[in-house]
């Protein structure tokens, strides 16, 4: 009953908070990938890109998370990128 | 032949001790031939939490180098039929023992017993790795917090990368208040982050510290909600289906009259 009434109000419980905290720390635990990883591969991602488009560093984000598989296999881990775009630049064209 | 089941964790102080020392009375009390393995050497404890700290002549790794034999360094449990206790010696290091002795040693005492509990240290280091050598099952102990849940996750990846498949999952020292107010996981929450079988859940239970303090394991007692759980846990592993412990328990008027006419389910 408290339970369905917290979900009611949405308060945000410090069970829910801890879920959640977890299910993050654990893709990347179950990846195996670390942070200064992440960080290498955002390196790189921002060089090439930087080649055709200015972009918004600051507001980057890549991160990992979880996906269903297309083959059905569950969850699988997946490479999240939203950069947002400040102009094209004009080469190539 | 017998099973060979390890006791583990990864992180530290979450009951591994306390979990293999009841279940492991709760099975000799099912009339089954049991035998504890403190593979935690260096800091032996299983011992002391079973009360049979002053009956230790020798150990472990004195059995894997052949100074003694294993029935010189098995203590007899005089209070429970067909219980044995082999300890882990205390000044020695973890690399005193080799994944191989392990596995010879659990596979000489599965001639002679039923199950075989192994008592692992905390970490993932090569004690944990010797201590789940010879093991056939697994179960991880966890608590509803952070951190242990974490480690029990990890831990669970190695079993299963060792070929010890579907670890069973006990969550120990739950605390129903707090899972009603939404600041403890609950049971499912934690099955649904960890995705693995549930073998029991044991209530945070101050009788715990009590038996310990006595060296008298819990199960062997009738009074105690976490003694209850793990007579549950024991039978359990033997192979029976048993429903789970109310842990909310006494408040509700069907448990009130389920426990009146009998049908308690604790």
């Amino acid at each position: 009953m408290l339970e369905l009434f917290s979900k009611l109000t949405r308060r945000r419980t410090s069970k829910d908070v801890a879920k959640e905290r977890l299910k993050l720390v654990l893709i990347h635990d179950r990846a195996n990938v670390s942070p200064q990883f992440l960080e290498m591969v955002k390196g790189e991602i921002i060089k090439v890109i930087q080649n055709y488009m200015e972009i918004d560093e600051e507001s980057l984000d890549i991160q990992l998370t979880k996906t269903t598989s297309e083959e059905g296999e569950g969850q699988v881990p997946a490479l999240i990128a939203n950069i947002p775009i400040k102009s094209v630049k004009n080469v190539g064209r | 032949m017998g099973e060979v089941i390890v006791i583990t964790s990864g992180k530290g102080g979450v009951g591994k001790t306390t979990t293999t020392a009841n279940l492991g009375t709760g099975l000799a009390l099912s009339g089954k031939k049991v035998v504890l393995i403190d593979a935690d050497i260096g800091l032996r404890n299983l011992d002391l939490v079973m009360g049979l700290e002053n009956r230790i002549v020798y150990d472990l790794v004195n059995v894997v180098e052949g100074v003694c034999r294993i029935k010189q360094a098995l203590i007899k449990d005089k209070r429970y039929e067909g219980l044995y206790l082999l300890p882990a010696a205390q000044t020695r290091d973890k690399n005193a023992v080799t994944p191989n002795q392990m596995v010879k040693l659990c596979d000489d005492l599965r001639e002679e017993f039923d199950y075989i509990l192994v008592d692992c240290p905390a970490g993932i280091e090569q004690g944990f790795k010797n201590a789940i050598a010879g093991a056939d099952r697994a179960i991880v102990v966890t608590t509803p917090e952070v951190s242990a849940v974490r480690d029990a996750d990890r831990v669970i990846g190695i079993l299963e990368a060792n070929e010890i498949k579907k670890p069973m999952l006990l969550i120990n020292r739950v605390r129903p208040e707090m899972v009603k107010k939404g600041d403890m996981m609950s049971i499912e929450d934690i099955i649904d982050i960890l995705a693995i079988d549930l073998i029991g859940v044991v209530p945070d239970d101050e009788n715990i510290i009590i038996s310990t303090n006595r060296g008298e394991p819990a199960v062997a007692e009738g009074k105690s909600l976490a003694g209850q759980a793990y007579r549950n846990i024991t039978r359990r592993l033997m192979g029976e289906e048993v429903p789970l412990i109310n842990l909310a328990g006494h408040d509700g008027f069907l448990s009130k009259m389920k426990k009146l006419l009998g049908f308690e389910s604790a």
